[in-house]
């Protein structure tokens, strides 16, 4: 017998087939679909948008960490490509870049990077966005306009630090339908008109970028949960706290308050229910916390929507569920 | 097997599922090892206070003959594993790291290596449970499974913990190993005599052998041994691991739990692992002492893996020179690749504890020389944790060194060092090298 070298090593000396690396490039795979969903629906400007927010968020990673290589582990992918699905289709790209700067400089870097991080680093930038630039994301484009593979929306390339341009009127005139430049939510919020079920199982409303397609996010999302990947817990308690809150407020009066299934389907909880809450390192880790965790965000949505001066809250109700997990769970 | 009986197969929460990879030797019948020239046999191989030598330098023995008396009741005696001459006594390399006091015994070539020495007993269905519990210290057994705790204690119960049930442990839930699969197969009448044997010295009604159904083919041919014995049952478990561990086969058998800290006698139970009864139905009547066990060598790095009957004391190297060793690169376990030590001396004895010899080789070891990531939160050890612990926390806390407070807070004591968390962490934290630091800390800072 050759003498061999032996290794010394701790137990167990074997380990499950799946590593942070690999999750996260899962992860990454899960939300091409709907990416590709949004380039599909609104086009050129979109893919630019996707790859401005993207590169942004890698170079500002690689800036805060060139020491070692955390580009490899394609968390920072995953905060690109989420931030982007939650912007509005004509969002300028250098607004974009801001956002991603801000996502990982403040949201991860600043937490002490992978696995530190309280909140989901997404929604940092967003909400950041949010506050700074109120117009241009609450400005909506339809869907499928014309000629949207051959040129961008005009605010799309809007010079850096310059307000973009008004994009009402060629909204109005290029959208294949009639079109309010308001989404459902918004709709419904101040008309009282709930969007039919169908349109927004199938994304033909207008709204984020992600907000698009209900079915696709729902397979997605599936993909995760069977793969393990995503504790199918999480999206079912946010559901579970949204639904029968809508249904009550829906009960007390009809003509103001939506259904509970148009709160499901509308806006940005069903991306924000599967892709956001259950980002892992904002989340609890035990069972009972993540039930909590969930109803909490779900309830929390509903009662700003509903109440709120804002027609969306799924972000905010995810940042305070980031918040109200304990750091030891 | 009866659609009822697979509804019902018992299991607990949590665990995990790692690939098994014992199809190649839990097909091939048990075969002998030779002998090797020289045999290691430590003094210390069990659980309890080691045993006190009884021979001297250059002094012959005869395989059988005890060389080595217990020394107090937590203690067993050790046998010679061979016919031969007494070599030295002196420290020497074994599993656990550490050198330890041993006898080295040369073993005579051209013997034909009989057992020339048996202490007489009386018909077993005469003996009293006394004398059984003696008999089972005095051929030297301990716990095969690989704790190697004194059988004769485990059968023992303290007079204010009357126990009701055996349970079997034929789990063996570690991948790779097959040892204990093969001996059900192949001596279900030792098995079932030692049981008996058990069930009379702690005074038992009824035992339940419970075997991961993996196994059926076992568990078909103990039903099939036990169909006029209504006390002793044969049930398939889940097969998922730590299924064979004490308290999680208690609660998939019997529903019921063993309270924190406290031992399976505690709820009228005592566990032993199929293995060990075998040997005692099997040495017991002809008085015989323990003086080899059966070893699976298996891993990618043989050549021709198997389940063995290797003589106690046997020096690793010689193991693998038989049946074949190849690889460069190369981690040598001692028992299951969950819980086994890693041993770096190939001088290192097969003892009675010894389930098996798993040889891992360039790819397996390379590959788990991983990058460790930060704790992404992810959960999965809290969902893998079979004691409902927060590994993550623990973890953590661990990094921190606040050790007294992973004790008193989140249970550490309770964590039995399974390492389903590890296994399954994404990040590759060495959770259980964690809590063993810790929990040394914990023991040096406690008086
Ligand atoms: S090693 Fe300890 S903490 Fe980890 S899973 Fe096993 S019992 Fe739980
Ligand atoms: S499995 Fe590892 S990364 Fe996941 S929560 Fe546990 S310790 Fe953290």
């Amino acid at each position: 017998m050759s003498k061999p070298t032996i290794e010394l090593r701790a137990t167990p000396h074997i380990h499950a087939p799946h590593d942070v690396v690999k999750i996260m490039r899962n992860v990454v795979f899960a939300s091409l679909p709907m990416a590709a969903w949004s380039i599909w629906s609104y086009g050129l400007s979109a893919l630019l948008l996707m790859l401005a927010v993207v590169a942004s968020c890698l170079l500002t990673e690689r800036l805060f960490n060139r020491h070692n290589n955390t580009l490899g582990d394609w968390s920072t992918s995953i905060t690109g490509i989420l931030l982007f699905l939650t912007l509005p289709p004509g969002f300028p790209a250098w607004m974009g870049m801001l956002a991603g700067f801000i996502a990982i400089g403040m949201g991860k870097v600043m937490f002490g990077g992978l696995g530190m991080n309280v909140f989901n680093p997404a929604l940092i930038g967003r909400a950041f966005v949010q506050a700074a630039f109120p117009v241009a994301i609450t400005t909506w484009i339809p869907a499928f306009f014309e000629g949207r593979f051959t040129r961008l929306i005009p605010s799309t390339l809007t010079p850096p630090f310059t307000i973009p341009p008004e994009t009402a009127a060629w909204s109005q005139q290029v959208a294949v339908d009639a079109f309010t430049g308001a989404t459902p939510l918004a709709v419904q919020k101040f008309d009282h008109v709930a969007a039919p079920a169908l349109h927004l199982l199938t994304g033909t409303t207008a709204g984020s970028l992600g907000e698009g397609s209900a079915l696709i996010i729902l397979a997605c999302g599936l993909y995760l949960a069977l793969r393990r990947i995503l504790d199918w817990r999480i999206p079912l308690a946010v559901m579970a706290g949204t639904w029968p809150s809508a249904e009550l407020f829906h009960w007390i009066d009809p003509g103001v308050y939506p259904d509970g299934l148009f709160m499901l389907l509308s806006g940005g909880l069903m991306p924000g229910a599967w892709f956001m809450a259950t980002d892992m390192v904002g989340s609890p880790v035990t069972p009972r916390g993540v039930v909590i965790y969930g109803l909490l965000i779900g309830i929390v949505t509903v009662v700003i929507r509903l109440f709120g001066g804002l027609t969306e809250g799924v972000m905010y109700a995810i940042l305070l569920g980031n918040a109200a997990t304990p750091p030891d769970r | 097997m009866g659609l009822l009986q697979q509804l019902r197969r018992g299991s607990f929460r949590h665990g995990i599922h790692p690939p098994a990879n014992k199809q190649v030797t839990a097909a091939q019948p048990i075969r002998r090892l030779a002998f090797a020239e020289r045999l290691v046999i430590p003094l210390g191989q069990h659980i309890g206070r080691p045993s006190r030598a009884l021979v001297r330098k250059g002094q012959e023995v005869v395989r059988g003959q005890p060389i080595a008396a217990a020394d107090g009741f937590v203690s067993v005696p050790i046998h010679a594993p061979a016919t031969g001459r007494i070599h030295d006594i002196r420290l020497m390399p074994t599993a656990r790291g550490e050198l330890s006091e041993s006898i080295v015994l040369d073993v005579y070539k051209a013997d034909t290596q009989e057992v020339r020495w048996r202490e007489p007993v009386a018909a077993p269905n005469t003996l009293t449970p006394e004398q059984i519990v003696q008999a089972v210290q005095a051929i030297g057994m301990v716990g095969l499974g690989g704790a190697a705790f004194p059988s004769h204690v485990k059968l023992s119960p303290p007079d204010d913990k009357p126990v009701d049930t055996l349970v079997v442990n034929g789990c063996e839930c570690e991948p790779y190993l097959s040892c204990d699969h093969r001996v059900m197969l192949e001596r279900p009448r030792d098995l079932i005599r030692g049981i008996e044997l058990a069930m009379r010295a702690a005074g038992v009604e009824r035992a339940i052998i419970g075997i991961e159904d993996n196994k059926l083919d076992a568990v078909a041919v103990l039903q099939d041994a036990l169909r006029d014995n209504p006390c002793i049952r044969a049930r398939a478990v889940e097969t998922k691991y730590p299924q064979g561990s004490e308290k999680m086969l208690i609660k998939s058998l019997t529903g019921q739990e063993v309270p924190a800290g406290g031992l399976p006698a505690d709820i009228g139970i005592i566990v032993n692992n199929v293995g060990t009864l075998a040997a005692i139905g099997r040495l017991l009547p002809r008085g015989e002492g323990l003086t080899e066990r059966v070893v699976t060598v298996t891993g990618p790095g043989v050549a021709r893996p198997g389940n063995y009957i290797v003589p106690l004391g046997t020096p690793i190297g010689f193991v693998l020179q038989q049946v074949g060793h190849q690889g460069t690169h190369t981690d040598f376990v001692l028992g299951g690749p969950m819980m086994g030590p890693s041993v770096s001396d190939l001088r290192t004895p097969i003892t009675k504890g010894t389930s098996g010899l798993l040889v891992l080789n360039d790819s397996e070891v390379l590959k788990e020389t991983r990058r460790i990531w930060p704790c992404i939160k992810c959960g999965q050890c809290v969902s893998a944790c079979p004691m409902h612990l927060n590994p993550a926390q623990l973890g953590q806390l661990a990094v921190k060194r606040e050790f007294t407070r992973m004790a008193d807070e989140y249970h550490l004591n309770d964590c039995f060092e399974c390492g389903c968390c590890a296994y399954t962490c994404p990040s590759n934290i060495p959770l259980v090298q964690h809590f063993r630091v810790a929990k040394a800390y914990n023991r040096e800072h406690a008086a």
